[in-house]
Order: C-alpha cells, then sequence, then structure tokens
C-alpha cells in the first residue's frame, strides 16, 4: 500500500504534462464509476439478505410494491431467532467445531511448518510437496470414503466427525502459509539462539511465532473460513437437527415444507455471516498478504 | 489425533540439550533430524488416514457392487460412462467449470486494473466492499439467490417487469439454470482474481511503463507487451488452481437446483452426493467422485509444476 502511494504522488513525466495529466484524470473517473457499477452489482445479494430479513412474513406474503425496500422495518425475525433453541444449537455447534478445528489445525500446521522449513530431515523435501498437493484435492473428491470411514469411528450424526475432517482441508494450506513465513527469518537469527543455548522449543515459541504473527493471523484466518462456511460434510455426515451446524442447520432445518419463512431464515444467514465480515473487517489485510504473498515476490 | 500433537511437543525438548556438547556430531544430527520428524508426525498422520488412506479406499469402493458384497471391477465405471443422465454430468461440469473461471479471470482481471488505476485512494474501503461476495459463506449467499430468483417472488423479476420486460424463470429451463448457476459462481469467486491479479499487478515495477511510454507505447501495447507477460504466472496458477475448486463445486448446485431442471444441472459433487448418499449407492458414488480424478490430477500436475518453478526462481 505504501509502495503504490508512492508510486501515485510521483510527478507525470516532464513532457506533454498537461495532457497527461488530464487523460490521467479521465481514467480516475472512469475506474470510480466502473467500481461504483461493479460493488452495486456484487452487493445486491448481501443487500437483499439484510432487507428481506427485516420484513414480516405478512409483508412478503402480500408482494404489495416494491421488494427492494422495506415498509415496516422489524427486527422480530432477529429476537425469534435468538430466543430459537434450534438456532442457538445450530450457533454453538459451529462455534465449537469452528474454535477446535482452529486451534488443532494450527498446532499441527505450525509445528510442521517449523520442522519442514528449519529443521528438515530425509524426505521432508518430498513432504513438502505433498502438502500443497493435498491443499489441491478438494472435499467432494473424497466425502464417500469418508462417509465409510466414519461409519467404521462410529462418527456419523457427530459434530466430531467435523473436528476430525475439518483439519484435512485447513491444514495443507495453513501449513504452506507457515513455510512461506518461517522461510523468510533470517538463518542468523534461530542459529544465535542455538549458540546462546537456546532449545528449538525456545526457539518456536520465543522467536518464530512472535516474528511470524501475521501469517498465524492469516493461517487462523484461513482455517476459520473453512470450518465456518462448510457445507459438504455437515450436510453429507450430519443427519439430525441437534448436530447441525449454522450452514446446513439454515439450508436444511429452517426450510421445512412449502411455507418458506423467508425472512427468518434471510435474519438467519445474515447472523451467520456476521462473524466472518466482522473477522475480515478488521484482518482482512494479514490475510490477503498472506494469500498473495507468492504473487507479489514473482 | 489430540494425543498426537501432545505427544510431539514434548519430543524435541528431549533432544535440545545442545550444540554445544560437540561429542558427537553424527548423533545430534540423527536426533535432530528425528525430533524434526516427530514434529511432522501430526501432519503425516492426517495426510495418510485422511486424505491418501481415503483415496485407495475410494478406488477399492468403486469396484464393489451395490451390496458391497463382490468384486465388479470396473464395471461401474462402465455403466456410469454408457448413461446418458451420467454424460449429461460430465458436459455440465466441464461446461461450468471452463466458463465460470474464464468469466472470472477476465472480471477478475478488470478489478484489478480499476483498483490499480485508483491507487490506494480510499483502497481498503474498495477492496473490502468488492470482497463481501468472497467472504459470506457461500451456502448462505447460494441461498440468498435462491430467494432472489424464486419464481413467485423473484425481485429481479420485479425490477424487469418495471422496467417492461418479461418475466425470467432463472431456474426453471435448463439453459436458464446452467447460467445462473454460472453467474452465482462467478459473482462468488471473482474478488478473489481480483486480489491475486492486483498484488501481481502492484509486483510490475512501474519504471517498465515509463519507459514504455516514453518509447511511445500504446495503452494496448503496454497491456500486452508488459502487464500480461509480467502476470503470465500467476494468471496461470489462480486459473489452475480455479478450476480444480469450481470443477468440484458442490454448495452451488446442491442450494440452487439440486441438480435440476431435468437433470440438467448436476455436477460431478452433487449427482455423488445423490446417488452415494441420498440413494445410498456407496459404490457407485465413489465412483462418480473418482471420474474427477484424472481431469483434478492433471490439473495439479500443472498447478504444481508452476510453483516449483516459481519457486525455484525465487530462491
Amino acid at each position: 500500500m505504501s509502495a503504490s502511494a508512492t508510486a501515485g504522488n510521483m510527478p507525470a513525466p516532464k513532457a506533454k504534462v498537461g495532457s497527461m495529466e488530464k487523460q490521467r484524470r479521465m481514467a480516475l473517473w472512469a475506474s470510480y464509476i466502473a467500481l461504483t457499477f461493479f460493488v452495486i452489482i456484487f452487493l445486491i445479494p448481501p443487500f437483499y439478505m439484510i432487507i428481506t430479513s427485516l420484513k414480516t412474513s405478512a409483508e412478503i406474503s402480500a408482494q404489495a410494491g416494491n421488494p427492494w425496500i422495506v415498509q415496516n422495518p422489524t427486527f422480530d425475525n432477529y429476537w425469534e431467532l435468538m430466543t430459537n433453541a434450534a438456532f442457538q444449537r445450530y450457533f454453538i455447534n459451529s462455534v465449537w467445531v469452528t474454535a477446535v478445528t482452529v486451534t488443532l489445525s494450527m498446532t499441527i500446521a505450525i509445528l510442521a511448518a517449523f520442522s519442514l522449513s528449519r529443521m528438515g530431515f530425509k524426505g521432508s523435501q518430498v513432504l513438502s510437496t505433498g502438502v500443497f498437493l493435498t491443499y489441491l484435492v478438494p472435499p467432494s473428491l473424497l466425502f464417500i470414503p469418508l462417509f465409510q470411514i466414519l461409519g467404521w469411528l462410529g462418527l456419523i450424526n457427530s459434530t466430531w466427525a467435523l473436528v476430525l475432517l475439518f483439519p484435512t482441508l485447513a491444514v495443507p494450506f495453513c501449513t504452506w502459509i507457515m513455510i512461506g513465513y518461517f522461510s523468510s527469518i533470517p538463518k542468523e537469527l534461530d542459529e544465535a539462539a542455538l549458540i546462546d543455548g537456546a532449545s528449538y522449543p525456545q526457539i518456536l515459541i520465543q522467536i518464530f511465532i512472535p516474528v511470524a504473527l501475521p501469517g498465524i493471523i492469516a493461517a487462523t484466518i484461513f482455517a476459520f473460513t473453512v470450518a465456518w462456511g462448510a457445507f459438504l460434510y455437515p450436510l453429507a455426515y450430519l443427519y439430525s437437527a441437534d448436530q447441525a451446524t449454522l450452514t446446513v442447520g439454515i439450508v436444511r432445518e429452517l426450510i421445512k415444507g412449502d411455507v418458506f419463512a423467508w425472512g427468518m431464515i434471510m435474519a438467519a444467514c445474515a447472523m451467520a455471516a456476521a462473524p466472518p465480515i466482522i473477522i475480515y473487517t478488521f484482518l482482512m489485510d494479514y490475510y490477503i498478504a498472506g494469500l498473495t504473498a507468492g504473487a507479489t515476490k514473482g | 489425533m489430540a494425543d498426537g500433537s501432545t505427544m510431539v511437543v514434548g519430543a524435541p525438548a528431549a533432544t535440545s540439550p545442545g550444540p554445544r556438547q560437540a561429542g558427537s556430531m553424527k548423533q545430534l544430527a540423527r536426533r535432530r533430524s528425528l525430533a524434526a520428524l516427530a514434529l511432522c508426525s501430526p501432519l503425516i498422520l492426517l495426510i495418510v488416514c485422511l486424505k491418501i488412506y481415503p483415496t485407495f479406499y475410494a478406488v477399492f469402493l468403486s469396484m464393489l457392487d451395490r451390496k458391497m458384497n463382490n468384486f465388479v471391477g470396473f464395471d461401474n465405471f462402465a455403466f456410469m460412462i454408457s448413461r446418458p443422465s451420467f454424460q449429461l454430468v460430465i458436459f455440465q461440469s466441464v461446461l461450468f467449470a471452463v466458463t465460470a473461471v474464464i468469466l472470472k479471470a477476465f472480471l477478475g482481471f478488470v478489478l484489478a486494473h480499476l483498483m490499480h488505476n485508483i491507487r490506494g485512494r480510499n483502497e481498503r474501503v474498495w477492496r473490502g466492499l468488492l470482497l463481501v461476495p468472497w467472504v459470506i459463506p457461500l451456502s448462505l449467499s447460494t441461498l440468498t439467490w435462491w430467494w432472489l430468483f424464486d419464481p413467485s417472488y423473484s425481485a429481479f423479476n420485479w425490477t424487469l417487469n418495471m422496467l417492461g420486460f418479461e418475466d425470467i424463470a432463472f431456474l426453471g429451463t435448463v439453459w436458464n439454470a446452467r447460467l445462473s448457476v454460472i453467474a452465482v459462481n462467478v459473482w462468488f469467486g471473482a474478488p478473489f482474481f481480483m486480489i491475486m491479479y492486483l498484488a501481481a499487478l502492484k509486483s510490475v515495477p512501474e519504471q517498465l511503463y515509463e519507459a514504455a511510454s516514453i518509447d511511445g507505447a500504446t495503452a494496448v501495447q503496454r497491456l500486452f507487451f508488459i502487464t500480461i507477460p509480467m502476470m503470465r504466472n500467476i494468471i496461470l496458477i489462480t486459473v489452475l488452481y480455479s478450476l480444480i475448486v469450481t470443477f468440484a463445486d458442490f454448495d452451488i448446485v446442491r442450494i440452487l437446483t439440486n441438480g435440476g431442471p431435468q437433470d440438467g444441472t448436476h455436477l460431478f459433487a452433487t449427482y455423488a452426493f445423490v446417488v452415494g448418499i441420498q440413494s445410498g449407492n456407496i459404490p457407485r458414488g465413489a465412483t462418480v467422485s473418482l471420474f474427477m480424478f484424472p481431469i483434478l490430477a492433471a490439473l495439479a500436475f500443472f498447478v504444481l509444476r508452476d510453483v516449483m518453478k516459481r519457486n525455484k526462481e525465487m530462491a
């Protein structure tokens, strides 16, 4: 960001200053107009989600007037959900599954990344490549054999199944991010610490983790996103309402029969989408830096 | 798994006593690599038990009959590929993935340029707004799209009527449904391309453009002879990666159309779900999923090759 800001302030080339300047201002305005257009298009669904969530079922079914505006805004849908035991259950399930997934994934990823980037062993290069390859395995490729495996373990219809499986989706990329951040720490730093008699656990906890904190934040957000938004695994493995996470709870349990309580469904979506949106609002920069680390170096 | 990780935390402590005991360097090195292996063991365990083993197990499952008693070889594959409904799944999966990725890449490229043009003026705000589709869990935003497409309450159709057009049955006919599914995927995925391409754009040295301007290059020439060659690698990796993810997509089709109308929008993943989980035909479901494997493997090979090449260049 700082780099681009200085680029923007750079004086225009000396020749044809006037016309260049004018051209640039035109391009700037055109960009703003185009961006505004795209932002409006992109925000239609979330906007409509919130609009609908503020309507009563009566207002929705009456179909009187413009659907894009609310005539009698009400928070009833939100209140009703907050006091609804089933919805509270989904929320709690999602929170606990996500919390355990993030903790487990980050522990596994940090230990492995430290080992792969600093200690090394026979075959560690192969393992690094293997980690990257497993990142490219989509969840929908293996959900059927995993269904059988979960059956043996007695984990069908248990949120423990998700705690076991979500790390398989999160760990490879988290490890990949952490290897990148750990490798960028100068070797002299840990060599000096080793000479001073520090042990590997000390080096990891007192040097690597604090220095690579931006990477840890990025990887944590990734693990959070995976666990919070996952849909296929909970849909396939959890069939009763009391085990459902938010995504499946809303899609499968709130939509029952022919009477869709769309106001309430949209309120539920908005509430379930709020935690990721809040997290991204504050920590977006770390996440994007982690994601695009490769793109900027080329 | 919890046991595994706690065990490993303890492991390196035993080997730490230190480099100062110069006595046996070899032994120390062995200890060190043993500790390194121990630190990786939860990761290895995870990959072997829940990625590699299920892959082989899927192959085994796909060779069983419906009751899972008898071995039938490749009969399931032969059966699936002879069925018109499955041929349609192959066609739709390819159509969906290729069209959606091309559109996402193009839109992402345009958005990245627009963002680059405004050069950091309120960049966080613009970027944040453009990233909203990508931040909302996909299953929830797809639900909202479904509501927007609803046959009798569609807000889009209301708007079209206001402007004097006729209703569109967004999910009512096969081709409309296919386009709607692609549109939702593009809406969701374009922001990811935007941030990748924006990062790549920012890394192109400004001097190249200045030199080109002095030499009298037009904007189109700058695009084709500087921007695209400089971004080539990241464009390629992003497209390949997105092809994998889009090809294996599940959420959008499952929620929006559940494969309909007339099974015209099923992708591999949704079809495998219907066959394997809903109808309980585990071997056939595994077979459907496995049809993705060669395509994904080929794409993964190219991603890996490019990533390795980049790593070598950077080193």
